[in-house]
């Protein structure tokens, strides 16, 4: 009997397909998001768009949140460590949250290292934003992916833009030959026997959801429709008028992102959607999605 | 040819249709109740029972699902999908299908940190079985018609009553494709019954 093999931990992710992981910051938001029909909820001290507005250092949550959250809800609970933060994640793993995310969102901890995630028994999911990115994650042990986007701005147009670049990437690789993948390999810093992986398989070995600024049903459905195994959802639940409706309309969004007109029907009233911010008017410094190498 | 349908509301659904397909059957993607009268066997994939149950409401399936259930038609359930099979869930009052008689624990091996892999004897399936097990269930209680197909550590992980298949864990994660096998066999046998 063996336990944190790739098999357990990249067949969590394999489980959550189709879904809806939810950002959540205590036991009442998790239970509303899991009667919403969310696939896992991801525990936080604040959402995004908070971190963004407050400033200052971003870290692991308060482990009484994880705790409640735990106790609240019977899908799985993801948490949040930050980049390279080698006892944030022990603390996350010790305390038995079931999938980590090496996260940008919160600041990091370490400019050059990324985690060592085959060192430990539960999976991590790390944001990326091409194909170098994703398979240097993957080499490090993440078992899941996501798109960066740009967090907490309730702007879909650069989670589009690393989808839309990791999947064309794909296709690239999957048409090379095999002399031509160790010089792309190179080109897009990434482990050669990663790239052999994806052409042979013909995708990414391990699930790719979309996250960081999806805000509407559509938003959601749009990711679908570009190739995403599934989406978080960040800032866009808790920060609407009516979190409850909000959540059952990303959820079945995600699960049925062609049928157009049911995402007209169940995106009818659903009041203001968050504000959104335009990405050009981020001064560099204040991307997350810069953070993380 | 032998049609297979795989719930495709959420979850490995992708990898039950390579199975499947493996097996030498066709597989199609169940989105909507109508599509179960062109399929001769189900297979309820892993993923979140929870948001399984909600979506299947959601979509008006649960009557559907039933009346397959009730049809003849084999239904095989792996992980999420035993729990939606199961007669008997502890800590719940209702059922979701409840057509098989076992009682099943939801996460009763713990949390993700305590997921694994084990070889398992299966019996009339493979002696050698690599089974991948997240975060699942097990069968604390079989009824006399059930019969006990493959135990782990003193727990029933997978286990057979006439046309319904439960198992604990995930055989779509791996390339091992004999219980999958297993299952388009009793499809086979049943359409020949229909016969």
């Amino acid at each position: 009997m063996k336990t944190g093999t790739d098999r357990v931990k990249r067949g969590m992710a394999e489980m959550q397909k189709g879904g809806v992981i939810m950002d959540v910051v205590n036991a009442e938001q998790a239970k509303i998001a899991e009667e919403a029909g969310a696939v896992a909820v991801m525990a936080l001290e604040r959402v995004p768009s908070d971190i963004r507005a407050a400033g200052g250092v971003a870290r692991m949550a308060d482990p009484r949140i994880m705790e409640e959250v735990m106790g609240a809800v019977s899908i799985p609970v993801m948490a949040k460590a930050r980049i390279g933060h080698i006892v944030e994640a022990r603390i996350l793993e010790a305390m038995g949250v079931d999938y980590i995310d090496e996260s940008e969102v919160l600041t990091p901890a370490d400019e050059e290292y990324h985690l060592n995630k085959r060192d430990y028994t539960v999976p991590f999911v790390c944001g990326c934003r091409d194909l170098g990115e994703a398979a240097r994650r993957i080499g490090e042990g993440a078992s899941m992916l996501r798109t960066k986007g740009e967090p907490g701005t309730g702007n879909i147009v650069e989670a589009v833009r690393h989808i839309r670049k990791v999947n064309a990437q794909v296709r690239k690789v999957v048409g090379m030959n095999e002399d031509e993948l160790m010089t792309e390999a190179k080109l897009l810093g990434a482990p050669y026997e990663l790239l052999l992986e994806v052409k042979s398989l013909g995708r990414l070995p391990v699930v790719n959801f979309a996250a960081g600024g999806v805000a509407t049903p559509a938003d959601a459905a749009l990711m679908m429709e570009l190739g995403a195994d599934g989406v978080f959802v960040g800032s866009g639940i808790f920060k609407s008028e009516n979190p409850a409706k909000f959540a059952r309309a990303i959820v079945e969004a995600t699960t049925h992102y062609q049928d157009y007109k049911l995402i007209a029907e169940l995106s009818k009233e659903l009041g203001t959607p968050m504000k959104g911010i335009e990405i050009s008017s981020l001064a560099p410094e204040a991307r997350m999605q810069e953070r993380g190498w | 040819m032998i049609k297979v349908g795989v719930l495709g509301l959420q979850g490995a659904v992708r990898e039950h249709v390579l199975s499947v397909e493996a097996c030498g059957a066709e597989a199609v993607v169940i989105k909507r109740k109508e599509q179960l009268d062109e399929v001769d066997g189900l297979i309820l994939p892993g993923g979140e029972s929870t948001t399984m149950r909600r979506l299947i409401d959601k979509y008006d399936f649960m009557d559907s699902l039933k009346e397959f259930a009730q049809s003849g038609k084999p239904m095989f359930g792996t992980c999420a999908g035993l729990i939606l099979l199961a007669k008997h869930i502890i800590g719940y009052d209702e059922p979701h299908i409840g057509v098989m008689d076992v009682r099943v624990e939801r996460n009763s091996f713990g949390r993700q940190r305590e997921s694994f892999e084990a070889d398992l004897d299966i019996a009339g399936v493979a002696e050698d079985f690599a089974a991948v097990f997240i975060r699942a269930p097990h069968i604390v209680e079989a009824g006399e018609n059930v019969e006990i197909l493959s135990k782990h550590n003193g727990r029933i992980v997978a286990a057979r009553e006439g046309r319904f298949l439960g198992c604990s864990f995930h055989p779509e994660l791996t390339d091992d494709h004999r219980l999958t096998g297993y299952f388009v066999e009793m499809i086979k046998e049943s359409k020949q019954l229909a016969i």
